[in-house]
């Protein structure tokens, strides 16, 4: 037992909160009783000034070693109480909390029931403060440098504010151009700017800014360490043209033999094996696609290395990795469309012309294919009969997404309103299941596209369409009229889903952060920490974390960085000492305590377990998996758990 | 145990301290009420609970024993609960081959924000306990 020890075991009233059930004073009298305890106070508000002044006066008075409050749930006054130990000058984890109201006085009527548990949870605390160490928070060191991991508008702003702060940003892009998706956007709404316009001049400023250090074509494969202190090894896949010397002419392209449809335009064009994405892409350069080219061979064909005057092409560029040492990374990785795979019922992917939003965008686009006309891809005839299918791949739990991808309603009034600037004698039909047009100026929005712009909005679903006569026949309902409708559509634009990138998927992994059961980023709390990972020092911006607009995504970023800018403005990161601590004379080196280990804080050295401090969380894993009690979390060892449970169970 | 009073079961609950104990402070701040049986220990997570603390459980007279940790899939540690689901269900096996009865033993998933769940699967173990009588074949006499 706990000899030895000067206990104090304050209990508190909580007004009547918790005295109206449980008898505090017999609760103070049966600890008194208690081996080690040397003094016991009840008060009717211990967290009150005079209380918190009522137990400093105690732990001087009776030279006391370790406190007992019991009191309200740990989550409300641990920390209160723990400082007020400290300010009587004892070690803060020499008192520990016993939770008498929320898991006790407020669930139970009976009085002599209630007073019998609160006794029971009391001496348990008790029992385990007369084990507990002093302990120090672990002291670490932070490097002043953040990994962003995506260079779409969530990366992008991420960056642009750290870099202000004067953090030294590595900006990691897997695509040869900075943008992301909002580059290939025509216009946002509610506002209709042009999305390059306010997009563009961002991309710039982070190519420029002397503090961010710009690795477009380039992944992050792996990343070690913890926060403060990470390790990330980037893989930077080669361009085979140099930045710095090409001129931009084109030449290279002209003569280039090989074409393969054009991501950046969504297939709705093509390009050539060596390319630049768009004419604003950021680095200013061109790619050579090493998977589409010859073979990089001047024996195969070297037409471009040829023609490039200003010899910026080299074929001898090989991949390289670059480890980058970072104290904190944001990740900004992203969505995909729901792919046109799996929604073979609306016939996308099959008919031309069922377009997805984001290649209608494109034609919208006056730097798209069709130079900002809407036109059919199919036979390039302007469509007069344009149906806009909402919810396509969303809330459909049993088929596709569960989820409601939120920009569509949005998205979709924009391109009805869009296609009926572009076409004023154009039908545009809308089918929707409910309109969510919350947001700034959203509804008002909506209501244009209905009213200004005469968009027919549809109540209803659509249940089949199929290509007929050089049109698409369109099947569905109105539900508000409970009239079947069809429509001999010229155009079928599908709102897809919004999911997590493939990227999101990579990035989650690399870094270890959870994801939720759709597949996006995890916060680390639903509502009080929507921006940082369940891993310190990682955090989430933009749609990796969930579907959002674009002025959600940057009020995300900005968030992230600010998040990053408080954790590195610290000297010194602390870390909780409450780890595991391996004893040496037990343990035999099986390693069963490596394997459960979740943060590959154990490894093995000279035959025996060592427990890396800073990377311990103390959850316990191991030492509950280790067979001969060899490891343990320091004031929550098996012997303060077995002595809890004995006194929990009057043994 | 005189003859008079019912016979109350002892259970000791061991709660995780980011889902299911914040889970029974939920209960309590929502005032729900359910039985006192159950005396709570908080741990840092599910897959802490070494199968030697169930056990010393029983060895001290409880008659229940109760693990309750985040969802699957929701563990603070990311991967506690599983540890725990695979490894305490072997416990269930070794009370059965010492001829306890295995229900003593349960596992359950409590969010945080199921406090009515939390007083649900206490209320629902009290009651599943009571036909089982006091445990006695694991418990010690008194050292
Ligand atoms: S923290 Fe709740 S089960 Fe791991």
């Amino acid at each position: 037992m706990s000899s030895g020890k000067r206990t104090g075991v304050f209990v508190c009233h909580c007004g009547n909160n918790i005295a109206a059930t449980v008898d505090v004073v017999k609760v103070a009298q049966e600890m008194a009783g208690e081996e080690g305890v040397v003094c016991t106070k009840d008060y009717v508000y211990m967290c009150s000034d005079p209380g918190q002044k009522a137990v400093i006066e105690a732990i001087k008075e009776n030279r006391l070693d370790s406190v007992v409050v019991t009191c309200c749930s740990p989550n409300l006054h641990e920390k209160t109480f723990r400082d007020n130990a400290k300010a009587a000058g004892l070690n803060s984890f020499t008192c520990e909390i016993a939770n008498i109201r929320e898991q006790c006085s407020w669930v139970h009527k009976d009085r002599g029931v209630a007073t019998a548990k609160a006794i029971k949870i009391s001496r348990s605390a008790v029992r385990r403060v007369g084990r507990n160490q002093a302990l120090e928070p672990i002291a670490v060191g932070v490097t002043r440098r953040v990994l962003v991991i995506g260079g779409g508008i969530a990366g992008i702003q991420a960056s642009l504010d750290l870099a202000n702060a004067g953090l030294d940003v590595v900006l990691v892009e897997k695509q040869a151009t900075l943008g992301g998706h909002m580059i290939q956007l025509s216009e946002t709404f509610p506002t209709l700017d042009c999305s390059q316009c306010i997009l563009s001049p961002k991309m710039v400023e982070v190519s420029r800014h002397p503090k961010i250090t710009l690795m477009t074509y380039s992944e992050v494969q792996e990343v070690s360490g913890y926060v403060g202190n990470f390790k990330a090894r980037i893989l930077r896949k080669p361009t085979f043209v140099d930045p710095e010397t090409c001129k931009l002419c084109d030449d290279c392209s002209q003569v280039c033999p090989v074409v393969v449809p054009n991501e950046y335009e969504l297939g709705l064009t093509a390009r050539r094996a060596i390319y630049i994405p768009f004419a604003q892409a950021m680095p200013a350069s061109y790619t050579l696609d090493e998977s589409a080219c010859l073979g990089l061979n001047p024996i195969v064909c070297g037409k471009c290395k040829d023609v490039c005057e200003a010899g910026a092409i080299n074929y001898d560029m090989r991949p390289r990795s670059e480890i980058v040492e970072v104290g904190a990374v944001v990740v900004a990785t992203g969505f995909d469309l729901y792919g046109q795979d799996n929604l073979g019922e609306y016939g996308h992917g099959k008919y031309e012309d069922v377009l997805d939003g984001l290649q209608f965008e494109r034609l919208c686009s006056a730097s798209g294919p069709t130079k900002g006309k809407v036109l059919r891809p199919s036979d390039h005839s302007e469509p007069k009969d344009v149906v806009f299918i909402q919810c396509a791949g969303s809330r459909d739990p049993a088929q596709h997404c569960a989820w409601c991808s939120k920009i569509c309603c949005m998205y979709t009034a924009k391109h009805a309103s869009l296609y009926k600037h572009h076409v004023p004698d154009g039908r545009a039909w809308v089918f929707y299941i409910d309109i969510r047009s919350g947001g700034k100026g959203y509804e008002e929005f909506v209501q244009r596209t209905m009213e200004n712009d005469e968009a027919i909005y549809l109540r209803g679903r659509v249940s089949r369409l199929y290509r007929e006569n050089g049109k698409i026949r369109v099947l569905g309902t109105d539900t508000l009229s409970g009239q079947n409708v069809e429509i001999d559509a010229d155009m079928v634009v599908l709102a897809l889903a919004m999911q997590p990138s493939t990227g999101t998927a990579e990035a989650a992994k690399v870094l270890k952060i959870g994801r939720d059961k759709d597949g996006f980023l995890a916060e680390a709390h639903p509502k009080l920490k929507p921006v940082e990972s369940v891993t310190a020092g990682i955090f989430l911006a933009g749609t990796a974390q969930g579907p959002k607009d674009i002025p959600e995504t940057v009020a995300q970023a900005s968030a992230a960085a600010a998040k990053v800018i408080g954790l590195l403005s610290q000297p010194q990161l602390s870390h909780a000492p409450t780890v595991a601590r391996v004893r040496k004379a037990h343990c035999t080196g099986c390693e069963m305590c490596v394997d459960a280990c979740p943060y590959d804080a154990i490894h093995l050295a000279n035959g025996k377990a060592v427990v890396n401090d800073v990377l311990c969380e103390g959850c316990g894993a191991c030492s509950a998996t280790c067979l001969r009690a060899a490891i343990e979390v320091i004031n929550a060892t098996p012997l303060q758990m077995n002595e809890m449970i004995e006194a929990v169970l009057n043994f | 145990m005189s003859a008079q009073t019912p016979y109350e079961p002892k259970i000791v609950a061991f709660l995780c301290k980011w889902c299911s104990s914040a889970g029974s402070d939920l209960a309590g701040v929502s005032r729900i009420q359910y039985p006192a049986n159950a005396t709570p220990i908080t741990v840092a997570c599910s897959g802490g609970v070494s199968p030697q603390f169930v056990l010393s459980a029983f060895h001290k007279g409880a008659d229940g024993v109760l693990v309750s940790g985040c969802h699957i899939g929701d563990c603070h540690y990311m991967e506690g609960n599983f540890h725990a689901r695979r490894k305490l269900y072997l416990v269930k096996e070794l009370l059965e081959f010492t001829g306890v009865e295995p229900d003593r033993f349960r596992m359950s998933w409590v969010s945080a924000a199921e406090g009515a769940k939390f007083a649900q699967v206490v209320r629902d173990f009290v009651e599943d306990l009571r036909p089982l009588g006091p445990q006695d074949k694991l418990k010690a006499e008194r050292p």
